[in-house]
């Protein structure tokens, strides 16, 4: 893999998850330029909006690398991350980040209890007047992800993931499969989004049910 | 449900979605290379472009009821029925498991706890009933028809007359119809009626329609994802299914239902051919056996599936559907 340019971002807690990580994989060489952003133990960058890619389905990081790779999902930053890499880095990459254990990232900023409310009822209920389900029909309860297609929405920042939201409705994200979260998307306000956002970044499951470690399989 | 009028008739909105579903959606989604899910299954996914859809269900059917707001459920001894009663629609698993026998939940098939027209919503039963069904042959009252869901759909155990779990389903429906006359043709009742398909509904189509819509949520065995423990996306054929005995059974109610409700999220997005042979599909497949079980599969389909909406004791796919023997005896699930 050619040398990439790294941002001059601080290597926050590099040395934090070093103990775990070494405990699943000894992390790629092209994982060095990730962590600059993404952290060292793929907990991701709250305060840069920086997602956290810890325990995210392996298929659907290689999924979102080809995205950004082709522009089918924008941004500046990732799209340039995204294009040198090949087909086996990408799959390096991505079974790599799969692997670490899931970080948390920081507690959310106190938000108004009516827009908590608000979100909740999203989140378990959706507002089918609208034709919004629920996020948890599709993300599963407590939104821990149903891997490989869909990935976790708990774990990530209020901003990160009304930023999607946002790019949804915008055109600057595509490729959800069969447009499943375009549908979405595309139905809810503002205010909405706001909500939703801040009520899954103030989430906090149990470690032990995210990403990674959700079990899944057909019905029992 | 309007059964007089046309469904194109009904307003403007609708010429807007059928244009969107006229388009050969397939076509439109050239399905990109098989990816291997991590159950194993293969599953093919359609590109991006996003399939037109209705918000929901009541597009077709022409409803203009609006149901209460649940935050309006009263504080008081009646209101804690209600509350139990859409307790059970949402997690029939855990506040009626002595009944249940597969890991459904009524909502699976009544969108948003019962109260979305054009997914057989309570209000529009609970008006509708006493009423006379060819099912059993008699007047049935609500609380029967309630009965006919325990043991069919959720192939479990119908709850005596006068229990807790009837009680409750009943305070939840009447307090869902609150302001709409008693009247059996209201508009958003059941899944809104569609035009025979223009082709007979087929299997291989079907399956094809099933890997391109619907495989990534209910999988390709058609058994649903679970994530701990806990069913996400529901079955829709074997052993934790619905029975041979259930409405979702019948062709037409499943196309019905597809159409105006799958893929979740996208009413309306398929074909009504598409939602014919997906239908089909998924009712050519084995699931529990029919508890009315009259000791073989042919005496059985002739006292109750002799007609051209059940597969039960022909042969698709080369298999004798609904030739499991007697159904297995009733275990309740845990909570
Ligand atoms: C300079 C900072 C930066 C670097 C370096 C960086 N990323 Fe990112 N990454 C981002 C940002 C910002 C986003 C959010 C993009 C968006 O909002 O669409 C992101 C998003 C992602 C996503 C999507 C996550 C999701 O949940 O959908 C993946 C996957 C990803 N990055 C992988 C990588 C990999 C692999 C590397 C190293 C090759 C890398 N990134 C390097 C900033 C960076
Ligand atoms: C009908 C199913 C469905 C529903 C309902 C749904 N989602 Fe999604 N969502 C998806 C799929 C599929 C993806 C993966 C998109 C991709 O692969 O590009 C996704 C991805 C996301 C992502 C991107 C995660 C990341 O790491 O970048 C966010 C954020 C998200 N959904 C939020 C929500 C919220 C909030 C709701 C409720 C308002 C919701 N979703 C409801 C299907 C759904
Ligand atoms: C597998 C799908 C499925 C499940 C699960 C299910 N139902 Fe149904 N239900 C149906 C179908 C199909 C109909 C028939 C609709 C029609 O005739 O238009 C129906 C009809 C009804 C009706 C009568 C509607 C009318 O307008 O006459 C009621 C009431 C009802 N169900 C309640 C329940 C309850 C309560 C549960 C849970 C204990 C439940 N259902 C579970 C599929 C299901
Ligand atoms: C995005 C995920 C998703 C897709 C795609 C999807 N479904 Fe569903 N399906 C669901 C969910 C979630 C439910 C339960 C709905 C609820 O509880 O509100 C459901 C319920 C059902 C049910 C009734 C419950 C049962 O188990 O019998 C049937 C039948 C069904 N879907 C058929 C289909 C068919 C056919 C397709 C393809 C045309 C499809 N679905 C596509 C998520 C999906």
């Amino acid at each position: 893999m050619r040398p990439m340019s790294i941002l001059p971002i601080p290597l926050l807690g590099a040395g934090l998850l070093f103990a775990s990580i070494l405990a699943h994989a000894a992390p790629p060489p092209e994982a060095a330029s990730c962590a600059a952003c993404h952290g060292a133990g793929g907990q991701g960058l709250p305060a840069a909006n920086y997602p956290r890619l810890a325990g995210l389905p392996a298929q659907y990081i290689a999924e979102q690398l080809k995205y950004f790779a082709e522009g089918t999902r924008q941004n500046a930053i990732m799209v340039g991350m995204a294009k040198p890499l090949t087909p086996a880095q990408i799959t390096l990459l991505a079974d790599y980040y799969a692997s670490l254990p899931v970080a948390m990232p920081a507690a959310a900023a106190s938000v108004a209890p009516d827009l908590l409310a608000r979100g909740q009822q999203l989140a378990e209920f959706g507002d089918w007047k609208a034709g919004i389900p629920a996020c948890f029909r599709c993300h599963a309860a407590g939104g821990v992800g149903v891997p490989p297609y869909f990935p976790p929405i708990v774990g990530q920042s209020a901003k990160y993931l009304a930023d999607q939201m946002t790019a949804w409705q915008s055109g600057a994200r595509k490729g959800d499969p069969q447009g499943l979260m375009h549908s979405v998307a595309s139905r809810m306000t503002s205010t909405d989004t706001q909500a939703v956002a801040a009520y899954l970044a103030a989430l906090k499951p149990a470690a032990a049910v995210l990403g990674n470690a959700a079990q899944t399989g057909g019905a029992k | 449900m309007n059964r007089v009028k046309p469904y194109f008739l009904l307003n403007p909105l609708v010429y807007a979605v059928l244009l969107g579903v006229s388009a050969p959606i397939l076509a439109a989604e050239a399905p990109s290379a098989p990816h291997a899910a991590h159950d194993g299954a293969a599953v093919t996914l359609p590109s991006a472009t996003p399939a037109k859809s209705a918000p929901n269900a009541a597009l077709l059917t022409g409803a203009t009821f609006t149901p209460p707001d649940p935050a309006s459920i009263p504080n008081d001894e009646f209101g804690k029925a209600v509350q139990l009663g859409r307790n059970i629609m949402y997690e029939t698993q855990k506040y009626a498991p002595q009944y249940v026998g597969n890991s459904l939940n009524c909502v699976n098939c009544h969108t948003d706890g019962g109260a979305m027209a054009g997914s057989a919503p309570l209000w529009g039963a609970w008006v509708s009933y006493p009423a006379y069904r060819s099912k059993n042959h008699k007047v049935n009252t609500y609380e029967e028809r309630l009965q006919g869901c325990f043991r069919f759909s959720m192939n479990g155990k119908a709850p005596a007359l006068g229990s807790d779990v009837l009680v409750a389903l009943q305070a939840y429906s009447y307090w869902l119809a609150k302001g709409l006359p008693v009247d059996e043709k209201v508009a958003g009742r059941g899944y809104p009626d569609m035009p025979e398909p223009a082709k007979a509904p087929d299997f291989v189509r079907g399956k094809a329609v099933y890997e391109a819509n619907c495989a990534i949520c209910h999988a390709a065995n058609g058994a649903g994802r679970v994530v701990n423990n806990e069913v996400v996306f529901p079955p829709l054929w074997g052993a934790q299914s619905f029975n041979w005995g259930a409405g979702m059974g019948s062709i037409k109610n499943a196309a019905k239902f597809i159409y105006a409700n799958m893929p979740y999220g996208q009413s309306y997005s398929l074909t009504p051919q598409q939602a014919w042979d997906v239908a089909y599909y998924m009712n050519g497949q084995e699931r529990p056996q029919d508890p009315r079980y009259e000791g073989s599969v042919a005496a059985t389909r002739a006292k109750y599936h002799d007609n051209k909406n059940s597969l039960y004791g022909t042969t698709v796919n080369g298999v004798l559907l609904g030739d499991t023997g007697v159904p297995k005896p009733f275990k309740g699930n845990k909570s």
